[in-house]
């Protein structure tokens, strides 16, 4: 554990490195307002520097973030040379066609966190350090191309007429994408903060079923295809809204899948201790731990976002609460995460139970974010299916 | 005597101290939130504020009562609901009471008593010999641990120096935010709902209105005053028009709620992206108020609502503000009369005669755009526009209504162009329509006159007689019966198909041909019938002949053949036709006034800052005892935190590393 500091010391120590992220950032900061300064408003300036500060520190504390965002603007930015602002190049580009496109880009995504979940797997049952890593390499590619699929989508559809543009967080679809791309950022963040790659395979078996129902979507339904917003979407506030709100439901998706593993290493570790399976797995009290932090990240950003969302209620709807099922899912699955944390911090429980409730709070989540808009109506039912 | 009961209701055991114990328990605190939680999703599952009727037909009368009882159809002011809340709230409020003298207190304790003993005892402790005296070091050590961020202080304990240090004191006032916010939040919610129209009610101050009533007809007891209470409601104003009312829905009813001001709708628009859906809702308001110098003008679109004197105004709705319309009635019966041309707006109401028959035509609706879904598109998400539409009813004079919905231009399906107009019987039903084949001209002309000729003896008479001579040519000798009697046949067919359809020919066919020649005869009856209807069509008008070669006619024909054939299940003897339009529109606005909005917010933003503080701000600890030892130190530290253990662990090494430079273990 000490040695994880310690390396995350070294790597925060490299000022170099971490001055040229700053430098970067800036410029691209300035950069946009240059570019797009007419287009946006006082919020949208402020979401930008935002967006600008918190990737600052997120390069910070976490260097290998710098190379990834730096892959997605690279690529992303040669998607939007290839296509030139006409968007029939989709077909006729070759890297377009095969790669940068936003539709290919999340094909390739898929592909590659379906492959990440297998490997991770395979260098579990096989104990192979450098397969996981592997793994892990290739959680991080698929990352990659699922956040340019939306930078390229958001482009996109700017492209599709002079007022259709949006930003790509704002149905179903999308978010599915954004789903995908989130949970798997938090939990590299993880794995490399824990030194653990054991729960690669868990946490990238939830992203291969939210990949499944993608690619399900997308075949079954048309649902890539892109569509003017309706006019209660057109607001700043979706930009924060959603994204935050994604954070929590990844976090509490990756606390799930954790807890998924702390039932099997300890029902394994009950019957033979020194099994592989479980030497091969973080402990459960790492595990444990690990659970708790999830939760308390996705419920500290899930609050964030049902009061984004209430702010937005309020402008859009006349009231900041109105009982919507959404509304009230949310504050459900809220109430829920709560307990939990008073559970555990209070009262100190800890272990099998909490790992049980973790599953449990995904089906409220699942629910929340998916049932209610296909069984319930109501405000929110945007993201039909 | 006084004083003993005095010293019950304030001494340690009593009745009210138990209570507010009990009250800030754990175990109360999580039995609420999960209490809470599953209330919540009846609500949910069971649509809120629907008409009661509908709750009615759903659960029959028995349940309908109980459920209505027990407040399920607005659960989130039902009694026991508001309850579970209150009791939430005081939960939190006696919690965060109860712990934040201590906390307060924990913030800036920096814990100079503690004993060398239990520091060593500590999961996190050190130990190590140091060549530098105790002060040095001392000093030495609380300048690294300010770096650090660490509040330090030196005690001299018996001889021996403690530096005692702590980060994250500001971890206790996290606590404190996050449930104070709470209790924040709920008082400020509280003050935005409809608990004080509620009590209204109860004491039968208000009573809420059901019926459909004219403005002016609505009584005294269902007005609520201008005042500073909370409400949210809505209005529809046409252009043109203005509203000083607001209609407040409350369970199956609503109230009347008074504006100090007068809002006029200007105009309001619907912007469309190319594609033609929607891109934006937009009303021009002008708020007359007499405290104004001029009118106030303002645009509000979805998500830019307008704020006046704390009034919140939003879009929120749009519909038909009685537009006015030009329509041609087109007898389907050439011998009811002839076209007539309506001037009429939408919610007006006529009486009308079609032949010897009285009818009421309402007007409903009208739409300006109809965007569906494309069906030559193999993709069903493409979309097109279909044009203008009207809707009506038309009742019978033995009150039967039927509603359709009519296009006002001919719309394409499989190359060919037609007139579209829905029909039901009922709103829960789905329109089924009938196609009118439109006409070279884009008219129903040809069709009319094409239903005209079938109705039309003499001519239906003499294509018989053709036909028949046609089809007996071949005999060797010229029966004057069977001639008479084919052509009699012919001409009832094609009579009952004008009537009633294929269905009256088929049932005709059942009833009157004995039933071992019905499976060969039946299809040459149609097939006859078939030729006639052909024959009739291509006749032409005034012995114009028409090109029976020429595709565009055969499909003409089959087209018309098919609409006259569905036309029994129309049910209107006449088919309205859209000619002109004048759109008038109405703007659904919300208005609301929430005085605790500003409460609530302040209390989010608490809780947010609370939360942050609380999970990312762990408190640390640090102790470094030094003893004297011969000129040299021995240095003990030891530390602990309130939360994160694991990341702990790593702080701490960190922290012995930076102290310890030179390694010298004990
Ligand atoms: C809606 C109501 C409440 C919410 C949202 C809430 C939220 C929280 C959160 C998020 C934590 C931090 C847990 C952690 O660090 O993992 C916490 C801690 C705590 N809560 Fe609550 N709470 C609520 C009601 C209550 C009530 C009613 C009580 C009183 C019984 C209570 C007592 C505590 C205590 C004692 C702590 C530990 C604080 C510490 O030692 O740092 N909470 N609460």
């Amino acid at each position: 554990m000490s040695e994880t500091i310690r390396q995350n010391q070294t790597d925060s120590q490299s000022w170099l490195a971490v001055g040229a992220w700053w430098t970067l950032l800036l410029l691209a900061t300035v950069f946009i307002l240059v570019a797009y300064g007419d287009h946006l408003d006082v919020y949208e300036v402020t979401i930008l520097f935002l967006t600008g500060f918190s990737m600052a520190w997120l390069g910070k504390v976490w260097p290998p973030f710098r190379w990834h965002a730096l892959a997605v603007a690279i690529l992303s930015l040669l998607a939007l040379q290839r296509y030139g602002g006409d968007l029939s190049m989709a077909q006729q580009d070759f890297w377009l066609n095969y790669i940068l496109a936003s539709q290919s880009a999340i094909m390739w995504m898929s592909a590659f966190y379906l492959a990440s979940t297998v490997i991770y797997f395979g260098g579990l049952i096989a104990r192979s350090d450098y397969t996981q890593k592997l793994g892990s390499r290739f959680a991080w590619i698929a990352t990659t191309m699922g956040m340019v699929g939306l930078m390229v989508r958001w482009r996109e559809s700017h492209m599709m007429g002079s007022d259709i543009g949006y930003i790509p967080v704002s149905n179903l679809y999308e978010v599915f994408i954004l789903f995908c791309v989130i949970t798997s950022l938090i939990y590299l963040f993880y794995e490399r903060r824990y030194r653990t790659r054991g729960l690669g395979g868990f946490v990238m078996l939830m992203i291969t079923a939210a990949v499944m129902f993608l690619l399900w979507y997308a075949f079954e339904r048309n649902a890539h295809e892109i569509e003017p917003l309706v006019p209660a979407l057109q607001s700043y506030w979706m930009k924060i809204h959603v994204p935050t709100n994604f954070i929590g439901y990844g976090a509490f998706a990756i606390a799930t899948m954790i807890g998924v593993a702390y039932l099997l290493v300890s029902w394994r570790a009950e019957k033979k201790p020194d099994s592989d399976f479980v030497k091969a797995m973080p402990s459960l009290a790492a595990m444990d731990d690990l659970m708790h932090k999830s939760i308390a990240l996705g419920f500290a950003f899930f609050t964030v976002a049902t009061i984004l969302g209430a702010f937005w209620a309020a402008e859009a709807w006349g009231g900041y609460w109105t009982w919507d099922p959404k509304e009230t899912w949310s504050l459900i699955l809220w109430l829920n995460y709560a307990a939990w944390l008073h559970m555990r911090f209070t009262k100190g429980w800890h272990g099998r139970p909490m790992a049980w409730w973790a599953i449990v709070g995904f089906f409220i989540m699942l629910f929340t974010f998916l049932g209610v808009n296909i069984f319930l109506s109501g405000l929110h039912s945007y993201g039909g299916l | 005597m006084s004083e003993k009961s005095n010293l019950k209701l304030f001494g340690k055991n009593s009745f009210p101290r138990r209570l507010l114990r009990f009250l800030g328990t754990m175990e109360l605190a999580i039995t609420l939130l999960i209490t809470l939680a599953i209330a919540s999703v009846i609500g949910t599952v069971l649509q809120q504020n629907q008409p009661y009727t509908d709750y009615l037909i759903k659960f029959g009368p028995f349940w309908f009562e109980v459920f209505e009882s027990v407040g399920l159809y607005d659960v989130y002011s039902a009694p026991w609901f508001l309850l579970i809340l209150t009791l939430l709230v005081v939960s939190t409020a006696v919690c965060v009471t109860r712990h934040t003298p201590s906390m307060l207190k924990d913030m800036r304790n920096l814990r100079t008593q503690v004993q060398r003993k239990s520091l060593a005892t500590m999961k996190h402790s050190e130990q190590w010999i140091s060549r530098d005296a105790p002060d040095t070091l001392a000093a030495s050590f609380q300048q690294q641990l300010k770096l650090k961020g660490f509040r330090t202080r030196l005690t001299d304990r018996n001889g021996a120096l403690l530096v005692s240090a702590m980060r994250g004191g500001i971890n206790r006032l996290g606590y404190i935010l996050t449930h104070v916010a709470i209790v924040v939040i709920c008082v400020g919610g509280l003050m935005d709902g409809n608990l004080p129209l509620k009590m209204a009610e109860w004491r039968g101050q208000i009573q809420i209105e059901t019926r459909d009533l004219p403005l002016s007809q609505i009584p005294q007891e269902s007005r609520l005053a201008i005042g500073k209470q909370a409400f949210r409601g809505s209005v529809s104003i046409p252009e043109g028009r203005s509203s000083e009312v607001v209609f407040l829905p409350m369970r199956d009813g609503y109230l009347v709620q008074a504006l100090p001001f007068r809002i006029e709708l200007e105009e309001f628009r619907v912007e469309h992206h190319d594609n033609g859906q929607p891109r934006s809702f937009e009303s021009d308001l002008v708020i007359h108020d007499p405290e104004l110098e001029e009118p106030l003008r303002h645009t509000i679109a979805v998500n830019h609502p307008l704020i006046y004197k704390g009034y919140a105004i939003y879009q929120a709705s749009f519909a038909d503000g009685g537009s006015a319309l030009q329509v041609e009635a087109w007898p389907f019966d050439h011998r009811a009369g002839d076209p007539v041309m309506l001037d009429t707006k939408v919610f007006d109401s006529r009486d009308m005669h079609w032949g010897d028959r009285q009818y009421r035509l309402e007007m409903t609706n009208f739409r300006l755009f109809n965007i569906n879904p494309d069906p030559t598109d193999d993709n069903p998400r493409r979309m097109t526009n279909s044009g203008p539409s009207f809707g009506f009813i038309l009742r019978s004079h033995t009150g039967e209504a039927t509603e359709y919905e009519n296009y006002m231009f001919p719309i394409e399906r499989e190359g060919r162009m037609f007139y579209l107009s829905g029909v039901r019987s009922s709103p829960s039903e789905n329109f089924s329509y009938l196609h009118l084949p439109a006409d070279a001209h884009g008219g129903v002309d040809s069709f009319m006159e094409y239903l005209a000729r079938l109705r039309d003896r003499n001519l239906v008479a003499d294509i018989a007689q053709l036909m028949t001579r046609d089809a007996l040519a071949d005999l060797p000798e010229p029966d004057a019966n069977l001639e008479e009697s084919l052509q009699q046949t012919l001409i009832t067919l094609v009579g009952m198909f004008v009537r009633g359809g294929f269905d009256e020919v088929r049932e005709f066919v059942e009833i009157s041909l004995p039933e071992i020649e019905r499976q060969t005869l039946a299809p040459a009856y149609l097939g006859m019938l078939r030729e006639m209807l052909a024959r009739i069509y291509f006749a032409g008008v005034d012995g114009h002949e028409l090109d029976n070669t020429d595709n565009q006619n055969i499909f003409f024909l089959q087209d018309a053949v098919d609409a006259i054939g569905s036309l029994p299940r129309y049910h209107s003897p006449v088919f309205l036709m859209l000619h002109d339009y004048e759109h008038i529109q109405a703007s659904g606005l919300q208005i609301a006034r929430a005085p605790g909005q500003f409460i609530v917010y302040f209390g989010s933003v608490m809780l947010v800052a609370g939360l942050f503080i609380l999970f990312y701000l762990p408190q640390r600890r640090l102790w470094i005892w030094l003893d004297e030892e011969g000129g040299a130190s021995r240095v003990l530290l030891a530390g602990m935190t309130n939360r994160n253990p694991r990341d702990f662990d790593g702080f701490f090494d960190e922290i012995q590393q930076l102290l310890k430079p030179d390694k010298q273990e004990l």
